[in-house]
């Protein structure tokens, strides 16, 4: 059953199309991926499903539980079920990691907060009480945001590019944690032009341009991803070698 | 006033700031309009009041000295205010910290219930020679603004001496502020002030901050945040001048706008050693849209997010200054 439907979503801004004429299926309870090269609105995709601001003007239509969503602001989407974990996870000041992860949490409890951080890696112990502002590394604020999500237990999640700016071995703790996500029930949608992380999903969606090109089970996607995705003509283009690698 | 009337004024003080419970040990004064209505204090604390004439209104002097060498372990709680609706409240304060003593106040000033209210501060510090002075302010008002609160301090660090001051006025409507601090430092000393205001409705809020540090590797931060809404507007001068080689200073000013609030801030920053070093920063800015989004994508709505980040702003203040 879809959770999330996209039916023509086009999105222009100044002379620019950024998406176009998107219509997909986001089925209920798995992994999915939208993947493409750098530049090719996969970003602009999320951002247009949680609704935020800049990405609101658009044409076609968001059904999410078969209802429209496209009039509702970012939290009303998100308690809805919805939400969306930005590559670079925006900075804190003065709010510990404990209580960011609380004010999201569905159960609050100390017990609930110190779960979430140990099921990405990070000890309850050594980072409960750290700020979530310029002190944390890159990966350890990615994984901040990641267990304040475990801990939302959201119907829907959006990961934009999960692994970025993340060491190996965390990178390893984040694939296990989509899985328990997936476990729970969570859908899952990752945002990501590495042939890694798409490996982690059920389904996926190749996005160039702005126009969806390809659906279908990764299986299937993975080996297009690899050798097609360069029609897409753009100066960030994915690197041979990593996708050689698949 | 009878004591009866004295113990009643104390104990309406203490409610307003939530009614704190002081341990064995603490010390604590109440200061009522002009008069001491509450007082208990430890060996080596030395505490003298005397009630002044002022006109339309209640003054007090306060002198607190604490001798050579001696270390008040506890905090010493100190609680100025009025729960009447007008008045005008002057508090003369003077504060010794002879060679290596060392205090800890915990102060609150609160009007509650305030409609027309003057608090007029005038203090002086003298702190010793490696004396070691930490001073917490929390103002409570009511929420209708109506006080006119104007602190002036003036400060002397002596060589080795550490003086640290945290003032906030968070709770209730600012009203009218007016801060103006000073500070002289010598060598090997450490200053530290900061200062967390809300600004809302109407409320104007004027500070001042100024530090000389005069001798070889003194250290100043002067830290303040504020947070603005409605129609208030904040004006913030931080000046501090190096003045000596090694002396080491930094300004760090931070303020969140809402709605029609409309904050300045001027740093003045002057070295006049080439072996002294000051560092500045400020922003000014409305709430950050991607913290925002951030918090809303989580489901707080727009005024819980911002309340969050508010707060985050005030409690954002055990990071280490970079001197
Ligand atoms: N706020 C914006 N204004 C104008 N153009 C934008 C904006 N955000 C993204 N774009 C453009 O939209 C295209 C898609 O960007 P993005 O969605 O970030 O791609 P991806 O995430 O796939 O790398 C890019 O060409 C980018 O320059
Ligand atoms: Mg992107």
């Amino acid at each position: 059953m879809s959770i999330l439907s996209l039916k023509n979503i086009t999105l222009v801004k100044g002379e620019k199309t950024i998406l176009h004429d998107i219509t997909l299926d986001i089925w209920e309870g798995y992994v999915h991926a939208v993947v493409g090269p750098n530049g090719a609105g996969k970003s602009s995709l999320a951002a247009v499903i949680m609704g935020l601001s800049g990405f609101r003007d658009i044409t076609g239509d968001i059904l999410f539980e078969n209802r429209s969503i496209v009039s509702l602001s970012v939290d009303a989407r998100a308690r809805l079920g919805i939400t969306l974990a930005w590559q670079e996870p925006a900075r804190f000041e003065g709010i510990s990691v404990f209580e960011y992860i609380r004010f999201s949490a569905k159960r609050k409890t100390l017990e609930d907060v110190r779960k979430a951080l140990q099921l990405l890696g990070l000890d309850p112990d050594r980072y409960a009480r750290r700020k979530v502002d310029q002190t944390l590394s890159g990966g350890e604020r990615k994984r901040v945001e990641l267990a304040a999500i475990a801990a939302m237990e959201p119907k829907l999640v959006l990961l934009d590019e999960p692994d970025s700016g993340v060491d190996i071995e965390a990178v390893e703790r984040i694939f296990a944690m989509i899985q328990a996500l997936k476990e729970k029930g969570t859908t899952v949608v990752l945002i990501t032009h590495s042939a890694e992380v798409l490996k982690q999903a059920d389904h996926a969606f190749l996005l160039c341009n702005g126009s969806l090109v390809r659906k279908g089970e990764t299986a299937r996607i993975l080996p297009y991803f690899a050798r097609e995705c360069y029609p897409c003509v753009h100066p960030n283009a994915p690197v041979l070698k990593e996708v050689e690698a698949v | 006033m009878t004591e009866v009337e004295r113990k009643a004024l104390a104990a309406e003080l203490l409610k307003s700031i939530h009614a704190p419970h002081y341990g064995p040990g603490e010390s604590h004064v109440e200061i009522h309009g002009g008069k001491v209505v509450g007082m208990s204090l430890v060996e080596g604390l030395e505490v003298v009041s005397e009630s002044m004439d002022v006109d339309d209104g209640e003054g007090v002097r306060v002198r607190i000295r604490v001798p050579q060498g001696i270390k008040i372990e506890k905090p010493v709680h100190l609680c100025f205010g009025m729960v009447g609706e007008r008045g005008l409240q002057k508090i003369e304060l003077d504060v010794e910290l002879e060679d290596r003593a060392s205090v800890m106040f915990q102060a609150h000033c609160t009007f509650p219930r305030a409609l027309d209210i003057s608090h007029l501060m005038d203090a002086r510090i003298v702190v010793g020679e490696g004396a070691r002075y930490r001073y917490v302010e929390k103002h409570i008002h009511g929420p209708s603004g109506g006080v006119t609160v104007v602190p002036k301090t003036r400060v002397k660090v002596k060589k080795g001496g550490q003086f640290y001051n945290e003032f906030y006025l968070i709770e209730g409507s600012a009203g009218i502020v007016e801060i103006d601090y000073e500070v002289e430092s010598e060598a090997e000393s450490s200053v530290d002030m900061r200062a967390f205001l809300y600004g809302k409705s109407n409320d104007r809020i004027k500070i001042r901050e100024a530090a000389r540090l005069n001798g070889e590797n003194a250290v100043t931060a002067l830290i303040t945040h504020i947070a603005l809404k409605d129609t208030a507007q904040a004006d913030v001068l931080n000046e501090l001048y190096a003045l000596a080689p090694g002396a080491r200073g930094h300004v760090d000013c931070k303020e969140i706008v809402q709605g029609k609030a409309v904050a300045r801030a001027v740093p003045v920053v002057q070295v006049e050693h080439p072996a002294a070093h000051v560092t500045h920063e400020a922003a000014i800015g409305s709430v950050d849209s991607k913290q925002l989004q951030t918090l809303m994508a989580r489901g707080l709505t727009e005024e819980e997010a911002t309340d969050l980040i508010i707060r985050g702003l005030f409690s954002d203040k055990d990071w280490e200054v970079p001197l």
